[in-house]
């Protein structure tokens, strides 16, 4: 016996680390026929790891203080050794995150990856998408610069919204009258501890979930259904070292990618960092206009598009909620016999097709003034445009029971196809 | 050992009895936590009244003063403004103040002590924008011909007339909050107290 394995097993008679490699790596069977679209489950795991250790580095010269905090910003950036390139990897990667789940979402609803036996895998998937937007509007505070301070002052008042015990509980929120110093310390600690925290262990969860049921395929057939006569089965391979492999290109075109955001266009014109914040909090003067970072704008045109009624704006705060749990109930909406979009009929392909117009469009439209297209008769027609894509967004989840039924679909082959 | 003589039904209670008590403990612990996330007493303190001199205001004019970390406008209004607001009524969703968005002494059609003299909290009432003034009427003003002067917020196009009164089909639900002021000489304005008990 070599010294090697000779302290390999003295490892795995204290603690199960041969078991848990073989369970989740070497012998963890995934399809074999994973294309494109699977690169973005692990590239997420990447960007959660990329902005752990970069953020660790930043709490180090940051200064969660109302009076400091932009200035230690600032201080990060021109006087940390290399504090720009820490600041702009956490920027950039807060934004390559949403743009990676948005993708691995997509693909989720391309081959029907929320089916039974996969719903707690996706609502697990869902928690982490909400995690992560808590994370990124606790995060955006931070800088104190003027698009942080009237952001959150726009969400926390998203909860005075609520009836009867909104005020109350914006102020217990804010911790203050207004957004202030109390409000940023605790960001802070929801920032860089609470939600951390969570969202790794929700990781954990999708994870092992994802290796009970395993994984779905661009085909969406259960490869479990053909073994061969040692219990594998027949279109499954080895996650490593075949995909390991595979993913590590992907990581490298992701990361030079990334490079290209860092080192050359860090700010992506306003958009990964908006010019706005670079003007240090004021609480007396609202900029002449405020949006979210790009991942929010969606939702944000929701908001904006709905009308006060009944004298509270709470029903845009209803629509704007909806549109994100809406989420949580898409396994139970698809009715199709089929999981893939390959083997699904028109109708899904053409209703696909609009959600992610729908989802686009209300994006660029939360990025603009509410005037930015003129006015339709008295009403300004970004917020006409808005209404009506809002209704395609929810149409795509509320008709799916009946579309997805009644769409002509094909037979799914017996094995995975290339 | 066999599970003779066990009483299940006893064992259910137990189980059921101690979640429950650990389950309170729980809670309760988690009080004094969701407890300290309340404005401190400093916070609370800094909520005192402030003195504006206002004697340097042209007609016509605005300023701003920051009462509770918030913008407080106090306008000047001009004789011409005064006479428009009455023709903004059709135009606004409560044009008689009937919501509770002002002290009682404020109720009336200039929403205010002096129809000369408009004070304001600067926080739109839809998501806490603080909206810009547009006071001079017409259409430099970038909002279209018949603008009348008033407020607007950049964030989302809530509109509101030169005494704080909301537009009609804009996100705002209710007017601009008057905050409680008295006059404590001709020129000198106290926010956040009106001497009327609190």
């Amino acid at each position: 016996m070599t010294r090697t394995q000779a302290l390999l097993d003295w490892i795995d008679a204290r603690f199960p680390l041969s078991s848990l490699w073989k369970e989740h790596l070497s012998e963890y069977y995934a399809p074999k026929n994973f294309n494109f679209w699977y690169y973005f489950g692990s590239l997420a795991v990447l960007v959660l790891v990329i902005q752990i250790i970069s953020g660790i580095f930043l709490t180090m010269n940051y200064k969660p203080d109302a009076a400091q905090a932009f200035g230690s910003v600032e201080y990060i950036m021109r006087d940390v050794p290399g504090g720009w390139l820490i600041r702009y990897i956490h920027s950039t990667g807060a934004s390559m995150f949403f743009v990676v789940v948005y993708l691995h979402m997509f693909r989720g609803l391309l081959y029907g990856s929320y089916r039974k036996p996969r719903e707690l895998l996706w609502l697990v998937g869902v928690l982490i998408y909400l995690c992560m937007m808590a994370e990124a509007f606790f995060g955006y505070l931070l800088p104190w610069g003027q698009m942080s301070y009237w952001g959150a002052q726009v969400i926390v008042n998203l909860f005075a919204a609520v009836p009867i015990i909104g005020e109350d509980l914006a102020v217990w929120i804010r911790g203050d009258y207004v957004i202030s110093d109390a409000t940023l310390n605790r960001f802070f600690a929801f920032h860089v501890i609470a939600i951390p925290l969570v969202l790794l262990a929700l990781v954990v969860v999708h994870i092992m979930a994802l290796h009970e049921v395993g994984s779905n395929n661009p085909d969406g057939i259960e490869i479990k259904k053909k073994k061969d006569a040692s219990g594998r089965p027949l279109d499954g391979i080895a996650f490593h070292p075949y995909y390991t492999v595979k993913d590590m290109v992907g990581v490298a075109v992701f990361l030079a990618v990334f490079s290209i955001v860092v080192f050359f266009a860090p700010e992506v014109g306003g958009y990964f960092l908006e010019y706005n914040n670079f003007i240090p909090a004021d609480p007396l003067k609202t900029p002449q206009h405020i949006a979210p970072v790009w991942y929010f704008t969606p939702y944000y045109a929701m908001l904006r598009a709905v009308p006060a009624f009944l004298g509270t704006q709470f029903w845009g705060v209803l629509v704007m909620g909806a549109a994100v749990l809406i989420f949580f109930f898409l396994p139970w909406l698809d009715r199709s016999p089929v999981r893939s979009i390959r083997y699904k009929g028109a109708y899904y392909r053409i209703a696909l097709a609009l959600f992610v117009l729908s989802f686009v469009v209300l994006g660029w439209l939360g990025t603009q003034p509410t005037d930015f297209l003129g006015k339709l008769g008295s009403t300004d027609m970004a917020v006409i445009l808005a209404r009506l894509f809002t209704v395609v967004y929810f149409a795509f989840f509320l008709l799916m029971p009946w579309y997805s039924r009644i769409d002509r679909t094909r037979p799914e082959p017996e094995r995975v196809t290339g | 050992m066999g599970d003779a003589g066990v009483n299940n039904g006893k064992r259910r209670f137990l189980l059921v009895a101690s979640s429950v008590a650990g389950g309170a403990a729980a809670v309760a612990v988690a009080v004094p936590f969701l407890w300290s996330m309340q404005p401190s007493a400093r916070a609370r303190a800094a909520g005192a009244p402030v003195e504006v001199d206002i004697s340097k205001v042209e007609p016509g004019m605005m300023i701003r003063a920051e009462w509770r970390s918030k913008p407080v406008w106090i306008v000047r209004r001009t004789p011409e403004m005064i006479e428009a607001l009455k023709r903004m009524d059709s135009k606004v969703a409560d044009p008689e103040s009937q919501r509770p968005m002002q002290p009682q002494y404020a109720q009336n059609e200039y929403r205010s002590i002096k129809p000369e003299w408009l004070v304001l909290v600067g926080i739109c009432t839809h998501l806490g924008c603080s909206p810009t003034d547009q006071l001079k009427a017409g259409p430099e003003s970038g909002l279209g011909e018949d603008w009348a002067g008033g407020f607007f917020c950049p964030c989302h196009g809530s509109k509101f007339d030169l005494a704080g009164r909301v537009f009609k089909d804009v996100p705002a639900p209710t007017n601009l909050e008057v905050p409680k002021y008295q006059f404590l000489t001709d020129t000198r304005l106290l926010i956040g107290e009106d001497g009327k008990g609190a």
